[in-house]
């Protein structure tokens, strides 16, 4: 392990213990807050882990985290918490190699296309089949208080930066970057390019219906529309790449001023939301294609320029 | 008696009506260096696209120290031990000289990772000529640098056959120079190569062997020097009036 | 039976705006995912001048057409043109400009939201019955299809017998050979980006004409145009076509044998379909 990457871990550790330690000194709305940011972080750098090195905007998100919801409102009372979070995991990551089994060997657009109506269908299957059922929504009492909640993201963050590090480490985060670079290079270098990227896309699915079964028991009723709101696949795609996802830290970058920000404006002028992240979406595009973490890099770099010129 | 490491039979790709190959047989012998040429458009980047898997052919079959590749997906014929280049250099623009080196090899036909792979690299940027260099940027690089990048990453797998697809257009005559004689070790080491190539000069003085085509169809082969005397050569390449 | 006509006279309309879709992506090579805002914005114009004036929107659309061709034609020359300039690759521009016209699309939702609200909004013209064929349909379904099929026929005449429409499908089939023929690119894909809105924005006004919308629906019109698209393949207007009404047959079969609720999970079993078995669409060859 090289100098850089222990000073990482030791920084990684810290930040991991006062974020733990939030819900001791901190009053409700700051954890409430805290919950949203433990949340976006965990969606959005599980969404950076794929989208990053393959450039295939997902908008799944939604679908993912709305699959580990129903999980845990269909399963609360026969099951313990922990064992329908490893559940919701291992169906999110069976939903993304469906996905990706039928959308991954062809171009972006049409993996971008198929993820964008997902979430939607999946509510209208859901809906219909209440409708048949006579069912409405469904009721998560547990025990279980935001703090408890909050601590499950912050392990899962923890988790999922771990991951992620080991990913990058590995043949497959070296393939995926290949693949994101070159897919044509990559193929005839011997990778099967769409066996790399259905992986990682489980991995980004399984987190995502994770984070959505540990986050149930919040919504205390929840019903399709709810749990499958695409407007949160937006906000995780948004919050990556404003922080940039080129790098693993990039991601939070972006989400910790974001969702204070869009805290502050649905407060107070609810119905600009939309305009809003519309807005946010421009700026990315035009002014800061590599996020934040790529500010943060040139303004570093062109530093480290004048220091070596003077 | 030397076996033949690469055969192809009766290979036929068609595009729609358009046949850009036709019935292709030869043999690629171990150590040998065996030059793919004939006028534009005759079909040589589209057999070594057959070979390497970029396309399926129609028809036909492509074997391996006889084992049938024909058809199989790109990754599956390199960790078999195949690479190639490309006709338009292709490099990995986000990463440095060094990684992309490694990126050959790491999941082809012979694997590498972790210090193995790194000096694996550092050697084969040596033996192309781009010793020091691995650290700079792909976008640092003069254009025979950048095809040199190339040459490491397809020899990084160690493979069976390597196969050129145009590796020496567009340099200028010193750099040709440098790039027939960096072949020429390649050859001298054993490996056995397919050379796409318009470059007379390099095809007299590497190729073992000829294979000619023209519309898609083989017109000819045996020694460069037989070949290029062929009539049948001369007219493909410069028309019949000339003939 | 008359689900069957139910279902081709909705395909009409859905042909119109997924060509408008195909002109967008096919010809300017902009995937314009704020096409379905462009349809409900036309759908607002129609319903406005309806109420406000009594105007029918058959009248509308010429103004509708107009107007839009010139948003659509700004928009490409301001905001899109700088990501084709920048862009590497196709890659590149595919997902600068997926993500370019998804913050298009909320600005457009968020400014809907703040001119008109979020009500459903829906009026009634030509709700009157008519008799085809022994069955009865609605006036304005048919007079929506009837329109769509005119201007579906002017726009595939022009874009085949035209020189301007010659140099459209050249651009289409081959963006570098046509620079070397003398197509000014850049200005023929501004042209075929405000073609592609005008027509969409024009299906939205006579769509609106049976269908309620809302500020927020453009996006499932939007993924019906694309389902449409891919489904027909890239840049094939007959393969458009029969997709069109294809959905618009299945769309209503489902919603009316099965659950109103399920369109646009029809829509997608269409999609997966053609994913699995035909990615080229239809008609097209196989990529080579």
């Amino acid at each position: 392990m090289s100098s850089t990457e222990i000073q990482g871990f030791v920084f990684a550790a810290l930040a991991l213990l006062v974020a733990g330690a939030l819900p001791y000194f901190g009053s409700d709305y700051v954890l409430s807050l805290g919950i949203s940011i433990a949340m976006f972080t965990v969606l959005a750098t599980s969404w950076a882990l794929f989208s990053g090195p393959t450039h295939y905007i997902s908008l799944a998100t939604a679908a993912f985290f709305g699959l580990g919801t129903y999980t845990t409102g269909l399963g609360f009372e026969s099951l313990p918490i922990w064992s329908l979070i490893i559940l919701a995991g291992v169906l999110g990551a069976v939903l993304a190699a469906l996905v990706g089994l039928a959308t991954l060997r062809l171009s972006g657009v049409y993996f971008v296309i198929f993820t964008l109506g997902l979430a939607e269908l999946i509510r209208q299957v859901i809906t219909w089949g209440q409708n048949m059922t006579g069912q409405k929504g469904l009721y998560v009492l547990t025990d279980l208080t935001e703090a408890h909640l909050y601590q499950m993201l912050v392990a899962l963050a923890a988790l999922v930066f771990l991951v992620g590090w080991l990913i990058g480490r590995s043949r497959l985060g070296f393939a995926l970057r290949i693949i994101g670079d070159d897919e044509t290079v990559a193929a005839h270098s011997g990778i099967n390019t769409a066996q790399a990227k259905v992986l990682l896309f489980m991995v980004s699915g399984a987190v995502a219906a994770m984070t959505g079964a540990i986050l149930a028991p919040r919504y205390i009723y929840i019903e399709p529309s709810l749990a499958f709101t695409p407007l949160l696949s937006f906000q995780v795609v948004i919050m990556a790449l404003l922080g940039g996802v080129h790098r693993l830290w990039g991601p939070i970058v972006g989400v910790i001023p974001f969702t204070l920000i869009l805290e502050t404006i649905s407060a107070n002028f609810p119905n600009q939301v939309t305009l809003f992240i519309g807005i946010v979406f421009l700026v990315i595009v035009y002014f800061i294609p590599r996020g934040f973490a790529g500010l943060i890099e040139t303004v570093r770099n062109w530093s480290a320029w004048r220091e070596a010129r003077s | 008696m030397n076996q033949a490491v690469l055969s192809l039979r009766g290979v036929t790709k068609r595009f729609g009506g358009l046949v850009a190959v036709n019935a292709i047989d030869f043999d690629v012998r171990q150590g040998q260096v065996l030059g793919l040429i004939g006028p534009n458009g005759s079909g040589k980047s589209t057999t070594l696209n057959l070979i390497s898997g970029a396309l399926a052919p129609t028809s036909g079959e492509i074997g391996l120290r006889g084992v049938s590749i024909g058809g199989l997906r790109a990754d599956k014929i390199a960790k078999r031990g195949v690479s190639r280049t490309f006709q338009l250099v292709r490099l990995l623009p986000g990463m440095n000289v060094e990684q992309n080196i490694i990126a050959g090899a790491v999941f082809g036909h012979r694997r590498r990772w972790g210090a193995a792979a790194k000096a694996e690299a550092a050697r084969l940027a040596e033996r192309v000529g781009l010793a020091g260099k691995g650290h700079m940027a792909i976008d640092q690089l003069t254009y025979i640098d950048s095809k040199r990048v190339e040459l490491a990453r397809a020899l990084a797998p160690d493979p069976k056959v390597l196969l050129l697809d145009e590796w020496l257009a567009g340099l200028n005559p010193t750099e040709l120079q440098v790039g027939i004689e960096l072949i020429q070790s390649l050859r001298e080491e054993g490996r056995t190569i397919i050379l796409v190539e318009h470059v007379m000069d390099a095809i007299r003085s590497l190729c073992d062997y000829c294979v000619v085509m023209s519309s898609g169809t083989k017109i000819a082969e045996g020694t460069p020097a037989e070949v290029l005397s062929d009539p049948e050569v001369v007219r493909a390449y410069l028309g019949d009036e000339d003939a | 039976m008359d689900i069957i006509i139910i279902g081709l006279l909705l395909g009409g309309t859905y042909a119109l705006i997924a060509m408008g879709l195909n002109l967008q992506y096919g010809v300017a090579r902009i995937m314009n995912l704020a096409n379905g805002e462009m349809l409900v914005a036309g759908g607002f114009t129609a319903f406005w001048f309806y109420t406000a004036g009594n105007i029918s929107p058959l009248l509308t659309i010429f103004v509708v057409a107009p107007v839009a061709f010139a948003a659509n034609w700004l928009i490409y020359r301001i905001m899109l043109e700088p990501l084709v300039r920048r862009a590497k690759s196709r890659g590149q521009l595919e997902v600068d400009s997926i993500l370019a016209t998804f913050g298009m699309s909320f600005i457009a939702v968020g400014l809907m939201l703040a001119f008109f609200g979020g009500d459903y909004f829906n009026y009634s013209y030509l709700s009157v019955p008519v008799i085809i064929m022994g069955e009865t349909y609605a006036q304005n379904r048919v007079v929506a299809f009837a329109s769509a099929v005119v201007i579906c026929a002017i726009l595939y005449a022009w874009i085949t017998f035209s020189r301007p429409g010659l140099s459209l499908r050249a651009l289409a089939v081959a963006p570098d050979s046509a620079r070397l023929v003398g197509i000014n690119v850049r200005s023929r894909a501004a042209i075929a980006f405000a073609l592609g809105g005008a027509i969409t924005a024009v299906g939205g006004a006579l769509i609106s004409s049976f269908l309620t919308l809302d500020a927020s629906t453009g996006v499932v019109f939007t993924l019906k145009a694309l389902i449409i698209v891919i489904m027909g393949g890239v840049g094939d207007v007959r393969g458009t076509i029969i997709a069109a009404l294809l959905l618009g047959v299945v769309e209503t079969l489902v919603a009316s044998l099965i659950d109103p609720g399920l369109t646009l999970a029809a829509a997608y079993a269409l999609f997966i379909l053609i994913l699995l078995f035909r990615p080229q669409g239809l008609f097209g060859r196989k990529p080579t």
